[in-house]
């Protein structure tokens, strides 16, 4: 006895029963003690709900209100018509408006394009790369590996800015294009969806290979030896053996490219120009520039119902590993 | 010798004893599938007993519900009278020696071995000394600041244990304790954990699936299979008289004949067994009618293999031919045909060094097996 | 690598991956040295873009900006997400689990644009009813980098939890440990170097952070990538190349520490291994 320990809260009565405050300092002890399961889950659980869930129904309430010249700007959805009447307001119009103004298709269609072959291209970097760090000698597997991962750790902003400098008309691939003889005008790359693609597939390669790392770290690659035991060509091995193994990799690594690729605003605004119409960038603009707070938030609903099976799928898989785990 | 002080040793002879720990019909339900099925076990202080069972068949489990971390889906447990059932395992008398030690990475020896009873607010004189008596005990006192991953696998077992056995717990749980270490280790290991037993006279309750182990250890043991008890008894009952063909092939070998009781004595059984022809004199009475299906096994090391040729297959002696010799050095085993497809299996002590390297006896010989009333068993299940 | 063949083909695209993952960088310090003002155009050494960079009052304003937003963003995130994660991973099932997982892992995920919209509605939604925030500005973009960097940091947390082994846990609780003490003296000390890469992970979230940022920020308050983005959407500039390559050193600074003492680390206790099979 005598040694008093954080959590022994029980030994500590005495010297409570002296004053108010101890008594209160025993009480918030113990009701910290016996409910810090609710706590630790109350805390999180809050914030979320109010700083993530909250905010999707604003931007749906708000999606189904009108545009006025008023701060802020857009009509109310819930009126009080004289004497607690309730008179409810909704506007379908600006999906309306998505639906007919066929800028917006263009845009949705545009935008997974750019996403689904950036995606490809990715894999078809960063697969080759993955299977490489996986099979390195230790120490060159961690340099490689810290290799993919250092870029993460710096300013995507100033990545995507890096490649402005080189594909600009007057940029470094132009000029040594130029110098050594191989074409007398500047190509046109930048602000061009050449541009974009190289924009994304370089900023979210990195993406694609830790996933697919990740999973193939875990293989059993002495069922490569047994199918090439059994017969296998090499090509053939790899078609019917490693492909299938790192199939979940692959389904990862590619959602967590095309997912946020097809909201992409940064580079197609800056590498894009105004020819690579993408969607996020027509939401930001509809926010920024023309203050149509209704139809960017239709835009933005209409987005995550894009975006919406994707999510489910990743979280599904996501679920689907901790378990086996 | 008195009968009681034969109870001393033995109590669970003894009908007027009490048992410690009472496991009262518990289940253990996993969703659908039945980990534990209705289990009843009474374990007397200062045993050692042995839960034995291959892996999934639930003594894992029970030893989890012993220790409190997981709750009986129906049925009791009382230890030492109490029922431990809503107790939860921070108040439970009993300590657990965990498979994988649980040592805890980021505290050094002194404090692993000090963690339990610094819970229980005692003076920090007293825990000092009390960690030196256990570290002294399984010889450690020089390694009282090292981290466990600063030792070898055998000082983390000993580690693990003086700190479960610190809070002198009324009963101490230990789950596959030698599993991981390597094999010399683990003999040695084994005779140390007897031996720390009875000096301190702890009830230990161990999970094991090796049955060397169980059988070395245990002053009982309890065969699990599919989440029920086949068998409980002394690791001699438990070999010599297995109660089912399952706890008879589980603990060590045994060849299996199928036959009728054909003569039902009072201090003995004949059993006829048609595949192989050969009947089956046993020195042990029965409570079943003649005529009834039976199967008798008969342990390897019972059977004497010889070269005379007998006259033919009769009681309690079998003709055949060697098929196959495992030389193990100490012994050897030979797998015999008899009639057109039963293999039995023999083993038998090399007595002699062959000679000019020529086997005693050789494959594809004919050979004659013989076995004394004593030496098999008949099981009606 | 054994097989000859394949070998060549993944050497070669390995170096080719990395190459584009780091001449753009390079070229990025290499222009920073230009004298020319015209980027990518050589006019010999010089370093007067850093001075450039230095004497401008906004770039330091930025700087001391984006690091109080990241390193308050950073402890909140790191305390918000290692509760989640232990409540996802260690409390079993409770009411509402499969919305607070999915309120979780979704943000990991959700396009950028959307996060920073809805957020910026909710503010203004706030503002309306309770008069808080009154203004926008360094309290919302804490807010709303909290939100997002702390479902990394519960991933981190939970991949953590799911790895350690439960045994630990239990034989405290089994040495007489009432939860809470449990997870005071086992599973926090345990966790600390997972919340260490959660604070660290998050801190980079919010210093990279431009969209969400933008969206919910008010007058005058510019972190780092609003000012950088607000420049080179106009052209290339040579202070933002002398810029990104202090950040680039910096982290490549940052980074090679840790592994070199993640790298001691791991010598140490090989080194002690050896130790206690001698003995």
């Amino acid at each position: 006895m005598g040694c008093f320990q954080f959590g022994g809260f029980d030994e500590m009565s005495e010297s409570a029963e002296r004053s108010l405050q101890g008594r209160l300092l025993h009480r918030l002890g113990y009701l910290l003690q016996r409910n810090w399961r609710s706590l630790v889950l109350f805390i999180p659980f809050f914030w979320l709900l109010l700083f993530f869930l909250a905010p999707f129904f604003i931007v749906l309430k708000i999606s189904l209100a009108e545009a006025v010249i008023a701060s802020p700007p857009f009509t109310p959805m819930i009126d009080w018509v004289d004497e607690g009447i309730m008179h409810i307001r909704v506007v379908i119009d600006n999906y309306a408006y998505l639906w007919e103004d066929d800028l917006y298709a263009k845009t949705y269609l545009n935008s997974l394009k750019i996403a689904s072959i950036s995606t490809i291209l990715c894999l078809l970097v960063g697969y080759p790369m993955a299977y490489a760090i996986v099979r390195a000698k230790h120490t060159t597997k961690h340099v490689l590996l810290m290799l993919v991962i250092l870029p993460f750790w710096t300013s995507f902003l100033l990545r995507v800015y890096a490649w402005m400098g080189l594909l600009a008309d007057q940029g470094t691939i132009n000029n040594l294009l130029i110098a050594i003889g191989v074409i007398d005008e500047p190509l046109r790359m930048l602000y061009t969806p050449f541009a974009v693609y190289v924009g994304i597939v370089y900023t979210y390669v990195p993406f694609m290979i830790l996933p697919l790392y990740a999973n193939m770290e875990k293989l059993d690659w002495t069922l490569l030896e047994a199918a090439a035991d059994l017969g296998a060509k090499p090509m053939t091995t790899f078609f019917t053996v490693t492909l299938p193994m790192t199939f979940p990799g692959i389904i990862a690594g590619s959602l967590l490219v095309f997912i946020p690729a097809t909201g992409e605003y940064v580079i197609p605004d800056l590498l894009g120009g105004g020819n690579v119409l993408m969607i996020g960038r027509i939401l930001y603009n509809e926010f920024n520039a023309n203050i149509d707070w209704p139809v960017a938030s239709a835009v933005a609903i209409a987005l995550l119902l894009l975006l919406v099976l994707p999510m489910m799928l990743y979280q599904h898989i996501q679920m689907k590993q901790n378990e086996a785990e | 010798m008195s009968p009681a002080a034969d109870y001393d040793d033995r109590p669970w002879l003894d009908p007027d004893a009490e048992p410690f720990i009472k496991v009262q019909s518990v289940s253990k339900h996993f969703g659908d599938f039945t980990a534990v099925d209705s289990v009843d076990l009474d374990i007397y202080k200062g045993e050692l007993f042995c839960l034995l069972g291959g892996s999934g068949c639930g003594k894992t489990t029970l030893l989890r519900m012993l220790a409190g971390f997981e709750t009986p889906s129906s049925g009791s447990i009382i230890i030492d009278g109490v029922n431990m059932n809503d107790v939860p395992p921070y108040e439970r008398p009993v300590n657990m020696m965990f498979q994988s030690y649980a040592l805890f990475p980021h505290m050094n020896v002194e404090s692993n071995v000090g963690y339990g009873l610094r819970r229980d607010g005692i003076a920090k004189a007293e825990i000092e000394q009390r960690v030196e008596e256990m570290l002294a005990m399984v010889e450690l006192s020089q390694f009282r600041k090292r981290k466990p991953h600063q030792l070898s696998g055998g000082q983390k077992q000993r580690v693990a244990l003086a700190r479960a056995l610190i809070k002198q717990p009324k009963m101490l749980l230990l789950d596959e304790p030698l599993a991981a270490l390597d094999k010399r280790l683990r003999v040695q290991t084994q005779y140390e954990l007897m031996n720390i037993q009875d000096r301190l006279g702890v009830t230990f309750v161990v999970v094991t699936h090796d049955q060397e182990e169980a059988m070395t250890l245990s002053t009982r043991i309890a065969v699990m299979d599919v989440g029920r008890l086949q068998q409980i008894g002394t690791p001699t009952e438990i070999y010599e008289f297995p109660g089912s063909r399952l706890v008879a092939n589980f603990i060590g070998n045994a060849n299996m004949f199928e036959g009728r009781v054909i003569e039902n004595g009072t201090d003995h059984v004949i059993v006829e067994c048609k595949d192989p022809t050969c009947n089956f004199y046993i020195d042990h009475g029965l409570s079943i009618p003649e005529g009834s299906k039976v199967w008798v096994s008969l342990r390897p090391e019972k059977i004497r293999i010889s070269k005379q040729a007998a006259a033919e297959s009769g009681t309690n002696c079998i003709k055949g031919m060697v098929n196959d010799i495992g030389y193990l050095g100490g012994t050897s085993t030979y797998r015999v045909l008899v009639g057109d497809k039963h293999i039995v299996e023999v083993t038998s002590p090399n007595l002699n060094r062959p000679k000019d390297g020529n086997p005693p006896i050789d494959w594809d010989e004919e050979v004659c097996l013989g076995w004394d009333a004593s030496s098999s068993v008949v099981l009606t299940k | 690598m054994n097989n000859g063949k394949r070998s060549y083909f993944l050497i070669t695209t390995t170096c080719f991956g990395i190459a584009f993952l780091y001449i753009p960088m390079i070229l990025l310090v290499f222009y920073s040295f230009n004298k020319s003002r015209i980027v990518p155009v050589w006019g010999g050494f010089s370093t007067r873009w850093y001075g450039v960079l230095f004497e401008s009052e906004e770039v330091w304003e930025a700087v001391g900006l984006s690091l109080k937003v990241a390193t308050v963003n950073a402890t909140f995130a790191m305390l918000l997400g290692t509760l989640a994660g232990l409540a996802l991973v260690r409390f079993g099932r409770f009411r509402g689990r499969t919305l607070f997982s999915g309120m979780i892992s979704a943000p990991l995920v959700m396009p950028e644009v959307i996060t920073g919209l809805s957020l910026l509605l909710l503010f203004i939604t706030l503002k309306e009813f309770i008069g808080w925030p009154d203004q926008r500005g360094f309290t919302t973009i804490t807010i709303a980098h909290i939100t997002f960097s702390m479902a990394y940091v519960a991933v981190i947390i939970q991949s953590r939890l799911t790895g350690m082994a439960q045994d630990l846990e239990e034989a405290a609780q089994d040495l007489g440990a009432k939860p809470f003490r449990v997870l005071t003296d086992i599973t926090l000390p345990l966790l600390a170097p997972g919340m260490l890469a959660g604070w660290l992970l998050a801190f980079t979230l919010s210093l990279d952070d431009l969209i969400i940022a933008s969206f919910v920020t008010g007058p005058g308050a510019v972190t780092l990538p609003i000012l950088i983005y607000s420049r080179i959407r106009l052209g290339l500039r040579p202070d933002i190349n002398a810029l990104a390559t202090i950040i680039i050193l910096a982290v490549a600074i940052g980074v090679l520490l840790a592994a070199w003492i993640m790298f001691r680390q791991q010598k140490q206790r090989e080194l002690e291994l050896k130790m206690s099979e001698e003995v």
